[in-house]
């Protein structure tokens, strides 16, 4: 997403007027974005598959569930009230104001919207809600295998109203990081700091599971992470390329990037499992490929594509590192929220500082120069933005649990959890044979005795 | 030489391996099993279509021990796998006529002692 300082001055104040600068309708650009915001929705499934595929098959169901409700749950909270106070050019630079709750004057027309759009406003708001339904679904992945599920529910939507929605008005709704010149091209700090930053402190108060560090907690089906990952990155195109708004130059760069920066963390990430057990791991791999799509999400149109190659390897290293501690350490961050998007967020805010550039492979679609381009000040800018991120999100996150906690227990009890959380949560199994099962009739009688046991 | 067989949940298998481990309790087989002890019914809904889970997974486990052994290892699953509820398993120990360690054609009680 572009820096809307310069955009969001015009709008603000101007309220739902149309300005005379508004840009005319383009029907190029909304048909990339229709098919952009199909992409990034598609992102929070894949995710479902990536993270369910790294628990035990006794959570398969649980884990994946915790995604798939972000859809439901978050994209309704988006459309009440999320998107108003995130995105709305009222307000101040803090909070939006609630001019656009329950979707009240957000048109068909491509006006009203806090930035300069050439697509209708009504698509930009669902395009926006794509990436708060992710947000949410990736800090599921740091409290796996152990928190109740209605507490699960509560907590994500209100943690998508009061931790995202602030966040992407500070960064992206004309707020005050976009003011001090803080560059994000699709969400380093709005998505993945805040996800991870959000997931360790999550991880920190629901404590570790049960098992955690007294038996070997294995993935249990590699394949779907494999398949997760593959999903998530062939809808990150349309998270970052989408996130230029129209099929444009800076989109093409975008998709470049977001082709090339996980390629190069692949490549490292493997070197690196190599050259340390001398085996190249799938899990690895597919880990490698989301680190990569991190690292590049906050630069995908700032960097030329040799940078977003750097870029990825670069990123590469904090990330591998950081799981590796983290695996030894009495930290639960089940599925690593805090090394992969966390740490990886961090690496590629700062290096966006770092890498950016105006004028890239000869066209100037770029905002600003970064450090290589000779203003170093612009590291420093990305640092803070980070740091405030940091703060804001772990000090909610927090809040938030503990406001959950006094109205619904957040932990599953200690044999919940040993059983299983798809048979004590959910009353469904990811994986039954239905072998022994007795269909229950209405009258609550059982009909007939268990199926015999197929030889 | 005695074979004990045991049946727990399968969560508790960790447990159980490591308390035999302490036993030094050294060969054993386990295998996924189904059954029903009497414990209660677990109901599960599929699209409205509402089931009772009569057979309950659990874990067996078969281990071949000399006489001497038997008590220890009795001992370790039992304090291992146990919960409380119903639903913990059962301990059968059987007499074992003969038994043969394949690869030295050894028989009985050596058959049984693991390799050191």
């Amino acid at each position: 997403m572009r820096n809307l300082r310069l955009l969001g001055a015009l709008a603000v104040g101007a309220g739902s007027v149309a300005l005379a600068q508004d840009p005319e309708l383009s029907a190029a650009d909304t048909a990339w974005m229709l098919v952009a915001t199909g992409l990034v929705l598609l992102m929070t499934p894949a995710l479902a598959f990536f993270y369910g595929g790294l628990v035990r098959s006794k959570s398969a169901l649980n884990t994946m569930m915790m995604s798939f409700v972000a859809l439901g749950f978050v994209g309704v909270a988006w459309a009440l009230v999320g998107y108003s106070i995130s995105l709305s050019p009222g307000g101040n630079d803090f909070i939006g104001d609630l001019r656009f709750a329950f979707l009240n004057g957000v048109s068909l027309e491509n006006k009203g919207a806090v930035a300069a759009i050439t697509i209708p406003h009504l698509l930009w708001m669902a395009f926006q809600g794509t990436f708060c339904i992710i947000t949410a679904a990736l800090v599921s992945g740091s409290i796996v295998e152990r928190m109740r599920f209605p507490a699960y529910l509560l907590f994500m939507t209100l943690w998508s109203v009061a931790v995202y929605a602030p966040l992407a008005k500070w960064v992206w709704g004309g707020g005050f990081l976009a003011d001090l010149g803080a560059w994000d091209f699709a969400g380093g700090t709005v998505v993945h700091i805040n996800a991870g930053i959000s997931g360790l402190v999550a991880a920190l108060v629901l404590g570790t599971r049960k098992d955690f560090g007294r038996q070997a907690i294995l993935p249990h089906n590699v394949p779907f992470v494999l398949l997760g990952a593959a999903l998530l990155w062939f809808g990150w195109f349309g998270f970052n390329a989408g996130s230029a708004w129209g099929a444009s130059q800076s989109a093409s760069i975008a998709f470049v990037n977001t082709m090339l920066a996980p390629a190069a963390a692949l490549v490292v990430w493997a070197l690196l499992d190599l050259t340390r057990t001398g085996k190249v791991t799938a899990v690895g791999v597919a880990t490698a490929i989301v680190v990569g799509l991190v690292v590049i999400t906050p630069a995908a149109g700032y960097v030329s594509a040799t940078s977003a190659l750097l870029m990825g390897a670069i990123g590469a290293f904090p990330s591998y590192f950081a799981m590796l501690w983290r695996a030894r350490s009495k930290l639960d961050d089940s599925l690593d929220v805090f090394a992969g998007h966390g740490i990886g967020g961090m690496t590629g805010a700062i290096l966006t500082g770092v890498f950016g550039q105006k004028v890239i492979a000869g066209v100037e679609v770029g905002y600003f120069n970064g450090l290589l381009a000779g203003n170093p000040q612009q590291v420093l800018i990305q640092a803070f933005a980070v740091l405030i991120a940091v703060g804001y999100s772990a000090l909610m996150t927090f809040i938030l649990l503990k406001l959950v906690g006094v109205i619904t227990p957040l932990r599953a009890s200690a044999k919940d959890e040993a059983t299983g959380m798809d048979v004590t949560q959910h009353g469904e199994e990811g994986y039954t044979s239905g072998e022994g099962a007795i269909l229950v009739l209405e009258s609550g009688e059982p009909r007939g005795k268990p199926a015999a046991a197929k030889s | 030489m005695k074979l004990v067989v045991a049946i727990v949940r399968p969560e508790k298998v960790n447990d159980v391996l490591e308390a035999l481990y302490k036993a030094e309790v050294r060969g054993l087989t386990i295998s996924r099993v189904q059954g029903h002890g009497g414990e209660t019914d677990e109901v599960q809904t599929y699209r409205g279509t509402t089931v009772k889970m009569e057979l309950h997974e659990k874990v067996r486990f078969e281990i071949g021990v000399s006489d001497s052994f038997v008590a220890p290892t009795v001992r370790a699953i039992m304090s291992a796998a146990r919960t409380g509820e119903v639903g913990d398993g059962k301990i059968f120990v059987l007499p074992v006529e003969k038994v043969y360690r394949i690869r030295t054609g050894e028989e009985d009680t050596a058959a049984v002692t693991p390799v050191a």
